[in-house]
């Protein structure tokens, strides 16, 4: 009954999110764009032959690459933004007396948004196989179906930790340059850069036990086809899933006592 | 008897303020050594509203009036005291309170900026647990009584304020909330709005017996729609109680302008004892106690020649920013 009220909700927010995002569909076009960076590094990598350190094709590498472009494509999160601009304008006060957490409301533009990406995406891979013919392969539906999955996961971590971070607003008020330092970490240990599997043996052992080489790291190479634990990553995500959310259910608690409605 | 639907004990709530001299100097100091102290902005008010009542919340800017609004309907938490509002702790944001109470700040909205109304309204009746049927039929009530049928489709960017006011009336009464915490709702509005919205909220208050808790630097609004107030100075409450009594106190007496037919009667007038304010040639202008204004006007009209007579209330804005600047007015 609960969870089938908060399906409705959920997805009247998200038919609602997905028609205002709509409205942007020029500005989505070219995040999407912006989100080419694997590709640059795809770049580097072949041209320098650095792939050949860690025994990983030519063919494999770009395929990596792509899935860790469709990865941050539909895992991106900007919460932290959006929830700091809403907190110190004020914005938030309605949503927090409505019987429904405001994080639902991000939540729901987040997915949204990932919706109206989609196409894009896809126009860009196309492309991608236009100019790497070789690269092209096709995923059997089991793998598909978990890269899925994982993905969904690794954005759940990400916007569980972008939540917490973005909760700090009740203290600092400017809680996006914390986020800023945890952007570092995401960027060189999640695997957008480079595989993880390109780290010395004592970084990588360390890097496991944080959430970063969950985020890319471990959906791209899942659905590229290349060699990874798949139960040992699924179940890294999960409970790092089920560790992250009740750390923010904490620290919305506490934080909305600090609220000052700022603003308004 | 009516119940009382809320009650404020003791209530105080303080705020930690940093504070930064001013100069290149103070700038420094204040990034290594931050200076904070705690201000006590709501200081041990007590008070209780009965369900069905609109009460008109009155101060200077800063006064505390939004904070208590705030208070009361569990956005921000209270330093000290106990708030109970429809058997509720505010704070607790219970799912069965938050159905029953809804907010509306003049400057803030909640529509979605970039879709038509309708989009929201249906958004907040599943947040609220509406079915489609039910929402579609409040929309409908709601929509007619606020007189904005067509504004619904239209993209709330291209609104007028007036009607985007109305359309965040509507959206915040979709759930029909017993309870409504209205923070000057007719801000920036011109004078048709204002006085449109104002017949909606007596209309609602008479159809549903909602209780309207109402702040508003409009004396207008507060005229038309409380018959009580809460004045709240410095963040305490200086004066509970009815509207009317409160003008009579700090107004005891009325202007009133005689034109006499000759300045000779006006002269006469002028030397029979009333207390004159000015006297220009034929016109003299007199201060009467509001308690003895039929009896003096009858000992007027009978004793002099009279040729016209006006009474003038005091401006309710200057009678009220009394209020607002003094703290020791007992009734």
């Amino acid at each position: 009954m609960i969870s089938n009220l908060i399906n409705r909700k959920i997805f009247t927010l998200l038919k609602v999110q997905y028609s205002n995002m709509l409205e942007y569909r020029v500005e989505i076009a070219l995040w999407a764009i912006s989100g080419i960076i694997p590709f640059f590094m795809l770049n580097i990598w072949t041209n320098n032959n650095l792939n050949e350190s860690i025994n990983i094709s030519d063919v494999m590498l770009s395929r990596y690459f792509l899935c860790a472009f469709f990865v941050r494509q539909f895992s991106v999160v900007w919460v932290v933004f959006s929830f700091e601009e809403d907190s110190l304008m004020g914005k938030v006060s309605p949503y927090l007396i409505q019987p429904l957490n405001p994080f639902f409301r991000y939540f729901a533009q987040h997915l949204a948004e990932q919706i109206t990406r989609f196409p894009f995406a896809l126009i860009i891979a196309f492309f991608f196989f236009i100019f790497n013919p070789e690269s092209i392969w096709i995923p059997n539906l089991g793998i598909l179906l978990l890269s899925i999955v994982s993905t969904f996961l690794s954005f759940l971590i990400q916007f569980l930790i972008q939540s917490i971070v973005a909760c700090l607003c009740f203290w600092t008020e400017k809680a996006s340059s914390i986020e800023r330092l945890l952007f570092i970490p995401t960027l060189f240990l999640s695997g957008l850069l480079a595989p993880v599997v390109s780290f010395p043996a004592y970084v990588k052992s360390w890097i496991y036990l944080t959430p970063f080489p969950y985020l890319i790291d471990f959906p791209a190479n899942l659905l590229s086809g290349n060699e990874t634990n798949i139960r040992g990553g699924l179940i890294m995500q999960i409970l790092w899933i089920f560790l992250l959310f009740p750390l923010f259910k904490k620290i919305w608690f506490e934080g909305t006592k600090k609220y000052t409605a700022m603003g308004s | 008897m009516v119940q009382n639907i809320i009650d404020v004990r003791n209530l105080s709530k303080s705020f930690d303020i940093s504070s930064k001299e001013p100069g290149l100097k103070g700038t420094i100091k204040h990034f290594f050594r931050r200076q904070t102290k705690s201000l006590k902005v709501i200081k041990d008010i007590s008070f209780e509203i009965k369900e069905g009542e609109i009460v008109g919340f009155l101060g200077a800017n800063g006064a505390g009036k939004t904070t208590i609004l705030k208070m009361l309907c569990g956005l921000i938490y209270p330093s000290e005291g106990s708030i109970l509002v429809s058997g509720y702790l505010p704070f607790r944001r219970k799912e069965n309170f938050l159905k029953n109470i809804t907010l509306i700040m003049g400057q803030k909205q909640q529509l979605i900026w970039d879709l038509p109304p309708i989009e929201s309204f249906y958004l907040n009746a599943s947040i609220y647990d509406l079915d489609k049927f039910e929402a579609k039929k409040r929309i409908k009530k709601l929509s007619e009584m606020l007189e904005i049928d067509e504004e619904l489709f239209i993209p709330v960017r291209k609104l007028s304020l007036g009607q985007r006011m109305k359309s965040e009336l509507l959206a915040a009464l979709i759930h029909e909330p017993n309870i409504l915490f209205l923070d000057e709702p007719t801000l920036g509005l011109d004078i048709n709005a204002q006085r449109n919205l104002r017949k909606f909220l007596q209309k609602y208050n008479k159809e549903t017996n909602a209780t309207i808790c109402l702040t508003s630097h409009y004396m207008k609004d507060i005229t038309s729609l409380c018959k009580r107030v809460i004045c709240v100075h410095e963040g305490a409450i200086s004066y509970d109680g009815k509207l009317n009594l409160l003008l009579k106190k700090l107004s005891p007496v009325k202007e009133i302008l005689i034109v006499c037919r000759t300045e000779e009667d006006a002269i006469k007038l002028e030397n029979s004892g009333f207390t004159v304010k000015n006297k220009i040639n034929n016109e003299i202008t007199i201060k009467i106690e509001n308690n003895s204004i039929t009896s003096s006007l009858k000992t007027i009209l009978n004793n002099f020649d009279i040729e016209d007579l006006f009474i003038n209330e005091p401006p309710i804005d200057e009678v009220i920013g009394k209020v607002l600047i003094k703290n020791n007015y007992d009734i």
